[in-house]
């Protein structure tokens, strides 16, 4: 092949894939425009006013298409396939409990994005920003509001490689004072300190004295249900296999999504709930595996995301492992409770 | 090869010089193969390093998965590329140099890989289709380094190298960019990402196709090597006549046999020896943000600032290479890297810090990646070269590996100041011993 031939095949090939190439990204780019029209058939919103403090509501980041995409959104608790509010706060991760709201956003920078954490107060104003490392993952407030946490997937620590690290932040929000990484907790396994290079916390859940919370550690494959104590800066290991803690409103027992040995690698996970004073396991109803943080709307009833039709759809199954899960909710993920009776 | 650069460099240049005569003359720029490698890697680092780069994202945002149990998995493929490395080496000696079509195989298995991604929504395969595109990258190193190491003149190899790696990193800084670039240009953009990422992988197969030349041994490099082995003192293994016409296409024994070459020995000791005592970026990053506090929002910029570092010195520190010799340079990028131990140790604690730890690992880099490959092609004969390229980089990627689970024990057991500690004693013996191995002087320009 002359040098000739050769130039004229790689142009006529250039030209071909940028071709290609400019029509994926003209195709991915108008995809934005329709998700900013609603679909007909999809839920009913309109922006108002949505409050932390407001009785009776679930809070949730809406995923349907449309003008409101990604907003905070109240239904209310009893009809949550009902009408919609959307609020313009828009969030990747949600979390609200004593009038207090943590909100994990990505901002849009020049090189890559970056993302923070923004505690809210009742009426979703923002009182305190903070850097979050990586992509946000979990977010919880105590039930006092008092105390906020966020979980952070942190890439990036080999530039050749795939490798992933959590970081698990928590932050009074009475006086601003910010731990960064649970990692500067003492850890007590079977009874002694223990050390690992390769621990990972992650989905933290508090109870309501303010002091106690509970998270999952991962060090060398496994992990472990750990309690936390804010005040003496320790955590402890309470059982294995637990990941994505949720205490119930009552603070006797932890729903989480265990490892099941058989199923598939990339979803391993079946919801369990745990009996803090007997440590024994309940399985629940819900067979499909759930990579989700639950929720729960009482001391009975757990809510949790399940991937559906437009990101995520919110689900609820009996506690008790009786029952069958129920959709509740289309478009929806990141679901809280405000002001509720119990807790 | 044996050919000692300052006694025969001459000779050996004008003989290799006239078969490439571009190549030919001491003060000219790197062979046209050599750039044309260089584009070739650029446009395939920009196509990989766009996918690495919105990988996390794609997994946690986009599909809604914990990328966790993905990360577990990542030890286990580089353990694997580094053998696939071994089986290209050798494929590429196979029948005499088939470097390109060897090389050219792993590129296009890394392209065909992207679209696949598109298809993949689970961890499972998403693992799979890593696993072969980390295969394709494995099988085409070591015949590309051989291609550069061939066609360049033994006086010039670690300037071709240096502007190897430069245009290599250029392509690693620029991938993220475009990624971003599209990601901002579009909601949820990663199809795009990801089909962008293919068609810039497919221009750099054809590149590697329409401009590498895949005849190195055949026509120039055979009548090179007769003219290098009469320079020599002792012949290689099967040194006949004209080894790519006459001789039977290398065997896997010849290709182990190297290792009873004492200067083959002694360079993969070395790697070896080094790599032991060389601690992974990630520990690198992670106790450069522990001792100094470095802001978490900066973190992710850490990696930038090593491969920038890399990219600036790769050039300048190839040349010195050829000037001072490579072996001598790659010792003095280890003693970079004993600097940045030590710095990370001491107690300053200066704004500079950052800066100078980075500037100083990427120097690490510059002084040592493509340098490293430069010194191997001096020990190692040319039917041979792909598999003992390929010898040396996957010792020296195994110790790293090696190292990575130690330094990883020894930090749980003793904490982070004393394990680094371990590894800077480790790695200042590592390059004393390395001293004493240094070759007679007969045998190498160092």
């Amino acid at each position: 092949m002359t040098l000739r031939t050769r130039l004229l095949v790689l142009v006529s090939a250039l030209v071909v894939l940028a071709g290609v190439g400019t029509a994926s990204v003209l195709h991915a780019s108008a995809r934005a425009d329709r998700r900013d029209h609603a679909v007909p058939g999809g839920p009913r919103i309109a922006a108002g006013q949505v409050a932390l403090s407001t009785r009776g509501r679930m809070i949730f980041r809406n995923m349907a298409w449309g003008p409101h995409r990604d907003e905070l959104t109240s239904v209310p608790a009893s009809d949550p396939s009902g009408p919609r509010t959307a609020s313009k706060v828009k969030c990747l991760r949600f979390y609200a409990a004593g009038g207090t709201g943590v909100c994990l956003q990505s901002l849009h920078g020049p090189v890559q994005d970056t993302y923070r954490a923004v505690i809210l107060d009742s009426r979703l104003r923002v009182t305190a920003r903070y850097d979050v490392p990586g992509i946000p993952s979990r977010a919880r407030v105590s039930p006092s509001g008092r105390y906020a946490a966020w979980t952070a997937f942190v890439g990036g620590d080999s530039y050749a490689g795939t490798n992933f690290s959590t970081r698990a932040a928590v932050v009074d929000t009475r006086t601003g004072r910010l731990t960064p990484s649970l990692e500067a907790f003492r850890v007590v396994k079977d009874g002694r300190t223990y050390h690992a290079a390769d621990a990972n916390f992650w989905g933290v859940t508090f109870a309501a004295d303010d002091r106690t919370f509970y998270a999952t550690l991962a060090t060398h494959g496994s992990t472990y249900l750990v309690r936390g104590d804010l005040r003496a800066r320790t955590l402890t290991t309470v059982h294995p296999n637990v990941e994505c803690p949720s205490l119930s409103p009552d603070g006797t027992r932890v729903a989480y999504k265990k490892r099941v040995k058989g199923l598939p690698k990339d979803a391993p996970w079946h919801l369990y709930v745990l009996n803090l004073r007997t440590l024994r396991e309940t399985p629940l109803a819900e067979p499909r595996s759930v990579d989700d943080q639950a929720v729960w709307r009482d001391d009975h009833t757990l809510v949790y995301a399940l991937p559906g039709d437009y990101g995520a759809d919110l689900y609820t199954v009996p506690s008790d492992g009786t029952g069958k899960p129920r959709r509740i909710s289309t478009a929806a993920v990141s679901p809280a409770y405000v002001n509720r009776s119990t807790g | 090869m044996y050919v000692a650069d300052s006694r025969a460099g001459a000779r050996a240049a004008s003989a290799e010089g006239a078969a490439r005569p571009r190549a030919g003359r001491r003060r000219a720029a790197v062979a046209p193969t050599v750039l044309a490698l260089g584009t070739v890697s650029l446009i395939t680092d920009v196509s990989s390093e766009m996918v690495t780069a919105v990988l996390p994202l794609y997994l946690v945002t986009g599909l809604g998965l914990s990328p966790l149990g993905f990360g577990l998995l990542d030890g286990i493929y580089n353990g694997f590329s580094a053998l696939v490395r071994l089986i290209g080496g050798h494929l590429a000696d196979r029948g005499g140099g088939r470097h390109k079509w060897v090389a050219g195989f792993g590129y296009g298995l890394s392209a065909a890989c992207k679209p696949l991604l598109l298809l993949a929504h689970s961890l499972t395969p998403i693992g799979l289709v890593l696993a072969a595109d980390r295969t394709g990258k494995g099988l085409r190193t070591a015949p590309r380094d051989a291609l550069i190491s061939l066609s360049s003149t033994p006086a010039t190899r670690g300037r071709a190298f240096g502007v190897h790696r430069a245009m290599d990193t250029a392509g690693a800084l620029l991938g993220p960019l475009v990624a971003f670039l599209i990601l901002r240009a579009t909601v949820d953009g990663y199809d795009a990402v990801f089909t962008v990422s293919f068609c810039v992988a497919v221009v750099g197969v054809l590149v590697l196709v329409l401009f590498v030349p895949g005849d190195t041994r055949t026509k120039a490099g055979a009548r090179s090597t007769r003219s290098t082995w009469e320079a020599t003192e002792s012949g290689p293994p099967s040194s006949g006549e004209n080894p790519a016409e006459t001789t039977a296409p290398p065997t896997l024994r010849a290709a182990l046999s190297l290792l009873a070459t004492p200067a083959v020995r002694r360079i993969t000791l070395c790697a070896l020896l080094l790599g032991l005592a060389t601690v992974s970026d990630a520990f690198v990053f992670l106790l450069l943000q522990r001792r100094l506090g470095v802001p978490d929002r900066w973190f992710a910029l850490l990696p930038l600032g090593t491969a920038a570092a890399f990219l600036l010195l790769a050039v300048p520190l190839g040349r010195l290479a050829d000037r001072i010799g490579s072996r001598r340079l790659f010792l003095a990028g280890h003693g970079a890297l004993l600097l940045v131990y030590a710095l990370l140790l001491s107690a300053w604690h200066g704004t500079a810090l950052p800066y100078v730890v980075l500037l100083l690992h990427g120097g690490f880099y510059a002084a040592t990646d493509g340098v490293l490959m430069a010194a191997a092609s001096e020990s190692v004969p040319e039917e041979l070269r792909s598999s003992g390229l390929a010898l040396v980089q996957t010792g020296q990627a195994l110790a790293r590996f090696v190292c990575s689970l130690g330094f990883g024990a020894a930090w749980t057991a003793w904490g982070d100041r004393t394990a680094l500690t371990g590894s800077a004693v480790l790695l200042a013996l590592g390059v004393l011993v390395s001293l004493a191995l240094r070759p007679a002087p007969s045998e190498g320009p160092a």
